[in-house]
């Protein structure tokens, strides 16, 4: 029982992680720009909450909404010179941004972190069938399905979704064939902002304490499972996010007690090897890649 | 005459770390300790520099080294009973080792090397985008087990009362040395070999270049100056916990040498010098210096911001990743920081 309670959890947080992931998937996908600042879109969510925190509900969360669309439009006109960049140098530098925001955050509300008390509701548990499961857990899993399932949706059934996989295979010759560069772009971070508002309303429920560090500590985990999973195919990259989540729930769960400590050890040391046997990607089709170095 | 004239490219950073040094010598005692940390900047960035300039595979693994070399190198020089007092379970041959200032900058540089050999051996064979996502995971192991396994060290707590025995001169010597070590590398049969990889793999393949052996190459000395210079910064502070060699020094480490510009040893030292003088700059100005008086956090902000506008604008950094020549012809140059594409 106990461990179906595991794994009840384990996938609460690995569609959490999904969401993150599919953000960084999706703004990868069009202009091979990993965010690492992907996670300050969910901070500024969070202190969004915080300062409305007063309005009714709806307000505050249609505000959240608003400020984060905000955050990831403004961040896709700040990349514009990058777009010519190696992948490598966009990281480097959406780490400069990262580091930036985090400092802002620091400066306007302190280290100490402050607590948005929204729905507390969803913390209280629910039985089924024996089990105790929190209603935020649920609230994850839904939301989490649910907007992944609108996505693949939008992605294979309109035109935006088409220019999108068009874009996302082959940058240039979508262009050429009339696909529009800008609007695609913008609409990839417009996407990755709806993802990770809603990513930041399901985490402020569960963990009301918002420090300047709030997003980044999701974000770094999420990363590393979009790299992991595979960056070229946005279904490999959310199934990474996934799979990281997962396997953090799962492993914080097996490991003795004494050596709990080690969980992110453990966790980063599973990700090395995996990045030595499948350095493009866990979940990327099994072909020939050629390894320039 | 080539040779003279290669030669003469070292001039500039060993000059402008000995004019820090010496100028630091005029300086109050409370503004001297700025000047010995800009050395140690200096020392670190150099050291990532040796790998990330060379190479052009990002590393953000880095400060796993200088932590290490800092640990290792404060542990043997601070006595048996204070270091059980902080850490009872310590292994005893880590507890009852005691040696003296010089030969703990020896152990620290010798566990930064044999550490980032063996992580070296398989990270090497990734780059692009999984070589900075493995490079970061090796940060977040590091810093996970010496924070909580109190055999090898005092865990979370602090390791106090470390002799402070790192004075201008030993910095201005150490990090002279160690920037005349890089370049000696970068002239080097194997580090012309690297940077031929980093500008075209498949080429530098195509000519014969073992790219993995040549990348653990500098990725070895580079550990090893790292954590040189992590032996030099835990006799600089006197103390240490693990919280000091984490994500705040892989930023502003990594915001130095690519302010700087990433691909050359001049580089690396303007910007670790002239971030370290902005930084020691806005600290007192948050403190409060005559009219100007800012905000605590300020510095973050301002570092930032400088970092984010240089990347944007100014990728190959403020040197343009040259060398500084004197006279018409430069001896190499490469254009731009340009790691290589991720396939």
């Amino acid at each position: 029982m106990s461990a179906l309670q595991t794994i009840v959890d384990a996938v609460a947080l690995g569609s959490l992680f999904a969401l993150v992931a599919m953000g960084i998937g999706l703004i990868f996908g069009v202009m091979r720009l990993v965010n690492f600042a992907q996670g300050e879109l969910l901070t500024a969510g969070a202190y969004a909450l915080l300062l409305t925190n007063d309005l009714p509900l709806a307000v505050s969360i249609v505000v959240m909404f608003a400020t984060v669309i905000a955050f990831a439009l403004a961040t896709e006109v700040a990349v514009r010179p990058l777009r010519t960049a190696s992948p490598a140098a966009m990281l480097v530098t959406t780490f400069a941004f990262s580091f930036l925001l985090q400092a802002v955050f620091l400066l306007v509300w302190g280290s100490q972190g402050d607590n948005v008390g929204i729905l507390p509701e969803l913390n209280q548990a629910v039985e089924i069938g024996g089990l105790r499961v929190r209603w935020v857990t649920l609230a994850s899993i839904g939301v989490g399905a649910l907007l992944l399932t609108g996505l693949a949706l939008l992605l294979n059934r309109t035109t935006i979704g088409l220019e999108m996989r068009a874009a996302a295979h082959d940058f240039r010759t979508a262009r050429l064939l009339g696909v529009r560069a800008n609007r695609v772009i913008r609409f990839a971070f417009l996407l990755a902002g709806v993802l990770a508002a809603a990513a930041t309303l399901m985490l402020v429920v569960q963990r009301p304490l918002v420090t300047p560090t709030f997003g980044f500590q999701l974000v770094i985990p999420a990363l590393v499972g979009v790299v992991v999973g595979g960056l070229d195919r946005l279904t490999s990259a959310t199934l990474g996010g996934f799979a990281i989540g997962f396997a953090t729930a799962i492993l914080g769960d097996v490991l003795p007690s004494g050596s709990r400590v080690f969980l992110p050890s453990v966790v980063f040391a599973l990700v090395i090897v995996v990045l030595l046997v499948r350095p493009s990607g866990l979940f990327t089709r099994a072909r020939t890649v050629v390894e320039r170095v | 005459m080539n040779r003279l004239r290669g030669a003469s490219e070292l001039a500039g950073p060993v000059f402008l770390l000995a004019l820090v040094a010496v100028l630091g010598s005029f300086a109050s005692r409370s503004i001297q300790v700025e000047f010995r940390s800009a050395l140690v900047s200096a020392t670190i960035v150099i050291a990532l520099y040796v790998f990330v300039g060379n190479s052009g595979v990002v590393s953000f693994g880095h400060v796993s080294f200088v932590a290490v070399g800092a640990f290792a190198a404060g542990l043997v020089s601070v006595p048996e009973a204070l270091k059980l007092s902080a850490s009872p379970e310590l292994y005893p041959f880590i507890a009852g080792a005691e040696v003296g200032n010089a030969a703990s900058l020896v152990i620290a540089a010798a566990v930064g090397g044999v550490y980032a050999f063996l992580v070296g051996v398989p990270l090497m064979r990734l780059s692009g985008l999984a070589a900075g996502i493995a490079t970061f995971a090796v940060l977040e192991i590091t810093h996970n087990v010496l924070r909580n396994w109190p055999k090898i060290g005092p865990g979370a707590k602090t390791l106090p009362l470390v002799p402070e025995t790192s004075s201008l001169l030993q910095l201005g010597v150490g990090a002279i040395a160690v920037a005349t070590i890089a370049f000696a590398y970068q002239r080097s049969r194997p580090g012309r070999l690297l940077r031929a990889a980093r500008e075209d793999s498949a080429a530098a393949q195509g000519s014969g270049v073992n790219i993995h052996r040549q990348r653990l190459l500098a990725f070895t000395l580079s550990g090893a100056l790292a954590g040189f210079g992590g032996g030099l910064l835990v006799h600089l502070l006197g103390s240490i916990t693990t919280e000091q060699v984490y994500l705040d020094l892989t930023f502003i480490t990594l915001a130095m040498l690519i302010i700087g510009g990433v691909s050359s040893l001049w580089g690396a030292v303007v910007g670790a010098l002239l971030i370290s003088g902005l930084n020691s700059l806005l600290a007192e100005a948050e403190k409060g210096i005559g009219a100007v008086d800012l905000p605590t956090g300020a510095r973050l902000v301002t570092l930032g911001t400088l970092m984010a506008l240089v990347l944007l604008f100014r990728p190959s950094g403020i040197t343009g990743g040259r060398e500084l020549t004197f006279g018409r012809v430069r001896a190499h140059v490469p254009r731009r920081f340009r790691p290589e594409r991720a396939t």
